[in-house]
């Protein structure tokens, strides 16, 4: 219960974090921190308007997509503190509804008939193929450090064990945050602020939706990012050693990957779009890197 | 004499002395010129009157600060056939689409016969895009994408079509002329200069002082009364102000379409001062009413050329600093290299000016070529690579060069008493006269004719976005789709320079 209280916390205030670490870097005011929670409640007032090209897949989408990024949520452990459901192989299951929100919003997207929203469609499908080997790979080198497919067993298992346990894990936690920058469509890969349809990935998928249903979608990609960035600061807080106030430091670092990802966006320029496939694969590739290690290491070979 | 050579300093010709030829002989000598890189077309332009269409061309030499200027004509019920001079060459293709859409004068074999500034059959009003006839490739590999003409944000109108294959472009169409201000009308339904000028300020807004300059200069030549020293001095600074501000606000949306929020910040905030300092000068940032012909309100008092010096100063510190670190963060150069290549054959086949031609090493400025106010010895940034980069390197290195002609100017300091502006002294009948600027973006030339009675009877404006338009179809051929809002961002082109 913990856990997805938690991950509810992170998910509104990761925006805020990001933007206000953006406005200080710029040297400007910025806006407030909760600013895009007013947002969302005036969204949430209003009614919807549906293009007539629409069909019902359109209306389906926002609902398919929150609901899928809160029933992930379900799953997602705080450290020590189990998730809400957990069986083993529960990983699987998260990375199915992750899959399925991206699928209805794919779907969503194109049902509008726009071709800039079919573009973007394609984008999206094609990063989503790339980063599913990125997402397995990550927690396939837990399940093989620990022996469970299970989030909640995994991390309860999780501990700074020897040097090498502790470089690998944090190879991981980094490979987690390159993988929230590609599922939330934060630069390098994405620009959430651009206005140029031409160039947008997530925010074009989105553009027809309006009011409420924009909101639904909001609220499910602030979701994605609390999750994502909730498991990141879990796997960076296994590998130190002081087991007081797990909840504390887990809170510090999953604020401290919302600074990281702000301060990325402030000073560097995104990718150009042929060039984030090859992005992802080699964010893939760290992660295999990770996971061979791992097996090497599992091997025992010792060398005489 | 097959055409009038005139020194472009004394360019006022007297309607009578100005031969007309047939037109096989014109486009003979038109088609030649324009195969000479040394010249390029500045105007090209009808005026109605009661036998016909006389039609002037303008062509300049950009090694002897001269032009060429012929005319020939078309009358009302002629039915000769007008070969194009597009059809041989392409520079002049907005013009003759220009004309032909003006005066119903049909250009044959003419390849881009399209009209200009109605997006649309002009005489049918009930025809839209939807009637416009796109360049189509049949092949079911292949899709089109429309942007526009209503974009979002507060950005002018203007539609964009796309024929992608994939995500690669193969080809973009511009469609323009959705605003129908009647800018030139307007110049010849009023002959109150006041009016006139002010109108010239809004050909292209963020072009003011260049084209209220380029208004100034064309009654100056008519009237034959040459602008004192240190006015010419003052509006130099002004106009390079322009260019400063104007650059540097380029710069930061350069960085805002690649989502790079330092260098976009940083740029901004300079604009600001840049402006400002126009502002400080005599309270308009946007340089409005600063330049009026024969004189001006507002000459530059001693203190405001001090916070001048100061405020360049602190902006050339300022603008290094953020341009080493943009031009080095490889993150911005992964954008800027290689992005909308054109190259400096096409360049100079479409004719291309300004700012956008030089960063493909086509060295066309008139600051240079044809140096008017106080840009003796003027020498041009050229670059060659033609690419986003080199577009967005022009705008520091001109910039830069800026301040520095600035900064020089400043130290002369004249106290020479300037004469108020001038609305009412009569100018001389039946001449045409015309004047060149370089404004930020590339060459403007504003031409007028004076009717019998000596009143401003025809003003036609060209806008360097008439030519450039084109390079930006060019840039982004092969390109990735996603990159067009950067490339359209590196050669910034005004909509209503277009439209009028």
């Amino acid at each position: 219960m913990i856990a997805i209280l938690f991950i509810l916390m992170a998910a509104v205030s990761l925006t805020g974090i990001i933007n206000r670490t953006r406005a200080k870097l710029s040297g400007r005011k910025g806006i407030r921190f909760w600013q895009h929670l007013f947002q969302v409640r005036l969204l949430l007032r209003k009614g919807t308007v549906y293009g007539t090209t629409a069909g019902w897949m359109f209306r389906l989408a926002p609902l398919v997509y929150l609901r899928a990024g809160f029933s992930a949520a379900l799953f997602i452990p705080l450290g020590g503190y189990p998730a809400l459901f957990h069986f083993e192989g529960d990983v699987v299951v998260f990375a199915c509804l992750m899959a399925l929100a991206r699928f209805f919003l794919i779907l969503g997207a194109l049902d509008t008939g726009s071709s800039f929203e079919g573009m973007g469609a394609a984008c999206e499908a094609l990063y989503g193929a790339l980063v599913e080997p990125v997402f397995f790979f990550i927690f396939g080198t837990l399940a093989m450090m620990t022996g469970y497919t299970s989030f909640s067993s995994m991390f309860a298992a999780l501990s700074a064990g020897t040097p090498e346990t502790v470089i690998v894990t944090l190879l991981l936690a980094y490979v987690i945050i390159k993988l929230i920058q590609v599922e939330c469509g934060r630069i390098p890969i994405d620009d959430p602020r651009t206005h140029l349809e031409l160039t947008m990935v997530h925010e074009v998928m989105i553009l027809d939706y309006s009011e409420f249903d924009l909101a639904l979608i909001h609220m499910g990609s602030w979701l994605k990012m609390g999750v994502l960035a909730t498991l990141a600061g879990g796997v960076i807080a296994s590998t130190i050693p002081y087991k007081g106030m797990t909840l504390l430091l887990i809170f510090i670092l999953t604020a401290l990957i919302g600074i990281f990802i702000g301060a990325v966006e402030s000073i560097k320029a995104r990718n150009r779009l042929n060039k984030n496939a090859t992005a992802v694969v080699t964010t893939a590739s760290l992660a295999l890197f990770a996971f061979l290690l791992v097996y090497i290491i599992s091997l025992n070979i010792t060398l005489d | 004499m097959n055409w009038y050579v005139t020194p472009h300093t004394r360019s006022r010709v007297a309607l009578d002395k100005l031969p007309v030829l047939p037109y096989a002989r014109f486009h003979r000598e038109a088609a030649e010129l324009l195969e000479n890189d040394r010249f390029h077309c500045a105007h090209y332009f009808g005026t109605p009157d009661r036998q016909g269409i006389t039609i002037y061309c303008i062509q300049l030499n950009d090694e002897s600060a001269k032009a060429w200027i012929y005319s020939w004509q078309y009358g009302y019920y002629a039915h000769e056939e007008y070969p194009s001079l597009s059809a041989i060459h392409p520079a002049p293709h907005p013009f003759e689409r220009a004309i032909t859409e003006q005066f119903g004068v049909k250009f044959k074999d003419h390849p881009y016969d399209k009209p200009l500034r109605f997006a649309h059959d002009r005489w049918n009003r009930r025809a839209g895009l939807k009637e416009y006839s796109f360049y189509q490739i049949d092949s079911p590999a292949l899709h089109q994408v429309n942007v526009g003409p209503i974009h979002a944000g507060i950005i002018e109108p203007g539609a964009f079509r796309f024929i992608c294959n994939g995500e690669i472009i193969l080809h973009m169409e511009v469609v323009l002329g959705f605003q129908h201000r009647g800018i030139e009308r307007l110049f010849g339904a009023t002959s109150n200069w006041l009016r006139q000028a002010a109108l010239s300020e809004i050909i292209a807004g963020d072009s003011a002082l260049s084209h209220a300059w380029a208004y100034a200069a064309v009654i100056e030549k008519l009237t034959g009364k040459a602008a004192p020293d240190r006015l010419e001095r003052e509006r130099t600074m002004a106009q390079e102000l322009e260019r400063i501000a104007m650059h540097i606000g380029d710069l930061s949306g350069l960085c805002t379409d690649i989502g790079y929020q330092l260098g976009q910040v940083a740029c901004e905030a300079l604009r600001t001062i840049s402006i400002n300092t126009i502002q400080s000068w005599y309270g308009n940032r946007f340089g409005k009413s600063l330049i009026r012909p024969g004189g001006t309100y507002y000459p530059l008092e001693s203190a405001a050329g001090t916070r001048i010096a100061d405020h360049l100063k602190e902006i050339r510190r300022r603008l290094t600093e953020v341009c080493e670190d943009l031009f080095s963060t490889p993150s911005v150069l992964g954008r800027f290299e290689e992005c909308g290549k054109v190259s400096r054959a096409q360049m100079m086949k479409i004719g291309a000016v300004g700012l956008a031609a030089r960063a493909s090493g086509v060295p066309r400025d008139i600051r240079q070529s044809h140096p008017y106010g106080a840009f003796d010895g003027f020498e041009a940034v050229i670059l060659d690579t033609g690419d986003v980069m080199a577009r967005a390197r022009m705008r520091y290195l001109e910039a830069l060069q800026s301040i520095e002609r600035i900064l020089h100017l400043l130290r002369d300091n004249d106290s020479q008493e300037l004469p108020h502006p001038d609305y009412t002294t009569p100018l001389p009948p039946d001449f045409l006269c015309f004047a060149l600027v370089e404004g930020w973006r590339g060459e403007i030339c504003h031409a007028d004719l004076t009717d019998a009675r000596g009143i401003l009877a025809h003003y036609r404006v060209k806008d360097p976005s008439l030519h450039n338009w084109y390079a930006l179809s060019l840039a982004v051929r092969e390109a990735e789709i996603s990159d067009f809002p950067v490339n359209n961002k590196s050669f910034n082109l005004s909509y209503c320079g277009h439209d009028l």
